[in-house]
């Protein structure tokens, strides 16, 4: 282990989130190296220090009682068991399916479904902040060779403006358990998420539209690629989005 | 939805969020470092949580309501500057000069003096973010790495080296504090 791994993992280490492992590792290193025994043990009493102070802030009551106001209130009478079990199956879809006794069915996820819910996912991180691309341009001929070198198949990069939806960049992610290329789309206030990944198929699978967490997303298979789209726009707009990508992409290959 | 679903659905917000009422509250006071722009942060954090509970299948409700106001947040940065943009990742910040370097100047019989929460506050204010966020997090509303990744949508690997860049930062500042003082 160099100092420079040591000088970060001494943190997992005081922070006990080391695995047994590492932190045998990180002793290990700790044990044979002065400087970084005494980083630790200055990170060690700094810490102390900050824990013996009292560095919380309490909320004010009045900010409670304004969130204790804002909140539907509860009933008077007691509920019933009836209503109760209804409150209870109306707090989310699970729950609701769970009293119908079907849980296991819904639970054990297809992969498509498993994907999809990723791909989500991967959407709702990329809309915080900082996190949208990774290359930031509207040209085409940018954002395309940004993605090379660093996927096998680097997507396909179209710009279309002229049809209403701006590129914005790319980015890289992880959908299950690999990186993946975005590239990354604008109408108006929404971002589009477009996701490309390599697949042995060749066979051509027509678009379809799902919807997880209010997002819609649209997913195809064409030329040994899987498509998913994903947007807060409606699945019309969604769907013309892919249209106007698959056209694109149609005219560039055959011209 | 009839009123009486809505009561219910309030109820069981209340026991499961409210309890985390102080800690989005110092999460907030230091991200905002101004106590009535806090206030409102929290609340419309309460309010946007309310609303999603319904879809809210984890991660653990503290790092879910950390999510949320970390958003609140970023627009009220964004009204601020007027700039739609706030805790950023400063490119390359992450990969500033190793860690280590401040430090091998210094003996390494280092000791700080012992300092009041006021003090400390105000070091704690004056770091960078995504520094002070991810140290406030860990160091304060004591979240494990992995909660934390989930809280600010970064890799843990990511949320180790701003720790350990935060740490670093926030005992530099100490430590010139101390020179100056002498
Ligand atoms: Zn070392």
């Amino acid at each position: 282990m160099t100092c420079d791994e040591a000088r970060i993992l001494l943190h997992a280490l005081l922070d006990n989130e080391l695995d047994a492992g590492h932190a045998r590792e990180v002793e290990a290193h700790i044990a044979s190296c002065p400087a970084c025994a005494a980083e630790l043990a200055a990170q060690r009493e700094m810490q102390r220090m900050l824990a013996d102070a009292d560095l919380r802030y309490a909320a004010p009551a009045s900010l409670r009682s304004r969130i204790e106001a804002s909140l539907p209130q509860p009933q008077r009478q007691q509920p019933t068991r009836r209503s109760v079990l209804r409150g209870f199956a109306m707090g989310s879809a699970v729950s609701a399916l769970a009293a119908t006794g079907i849980v296991a069915v819904v639970l054990r996820q297809d992969d498509q479904q498993r994907i999809l819910s990723e791909v989500v996912s991967a959407h709702l991180r990329s809309l915080q902040a900082g996190h949208l691309t990774d290359v930031v341009s509207t040209d085409q001929h940018t954002v395309k060779p940004w993605f090379n070198g660093k996927l096998d198949v680097a997507p396909p990069v179209i710009d279309l403006t002229a049809q209403g939806f701006t590129l914005v960049g790319g980015r890289l992610d992880y959908i299950d358990a690999r990186a993946i290329g975005a590239v990354v789309y604008r109408r108006r206030q929404h971002v589009i998420n477009l996701f490309v990944s390599q697949t042995a198929s060749t066979e051509h699978r027509q678009p379809k539209t799902q919807t997880m967490q209010g997002f819609n997303c649209r997913r195809w298979g064409n030329r040994g690629l899987n498509f998913w789209a994903v947007s807060d726009l409606g699945a019309d707009e969604l769907a013309e989005f892919v249209d106007k990508f698959e056209a694109a992409m149609k005219a560039n290959v055959e011209g | 939805m009839p009123a009486t679903d809505d009561g219910q659905k309030a109820q069981r917000f209340r026991e499961a969020a409210l309890p985390y009422l102080d800690d989005v509250y110092t999460l907030a006071r230091y991200l905002l470092r101004d106590a009535s722009d806090a206030e409102d942060a929290v609340q419309e954090c309460y309010l946007r949580a309310l609303k999603h509970f319904d879809s809210y299948r984890g991660p653990a409700m503290k790092p879910w309501l950390f999510a949320i106001l970390r958003n609140v947040c970023n627009a009220e940065y964004a009204r601020r500057a007027h700039r739609p943009s706030a805790i950023e990742d400063t490119p390359g910040a992450d990969e500033q000069t190793p860690l280590w370097q401040e430090t091998e100047a210094s003996p390494e019989t280092e000791v700080l003096r012992s300092r009041d929460a006021g003090a400390i506050r105000k070091l704690i204010d004056a770091l960078a973010e995504p520094f002070k966020e991810t140290f406030v997090l860990r160091e304060i509303n004591n979240l494990s790495y992995r909660e934390i990744a989930e809280a600010v949508g970064a890799p843990v690997g990511t949320v180790m080296s701003r720790l350990a860049r935060a740490r670093a930062m926030l005992r530099a500042a100490w430590r010139a504090e101390e020179e100056q003082a002498k």
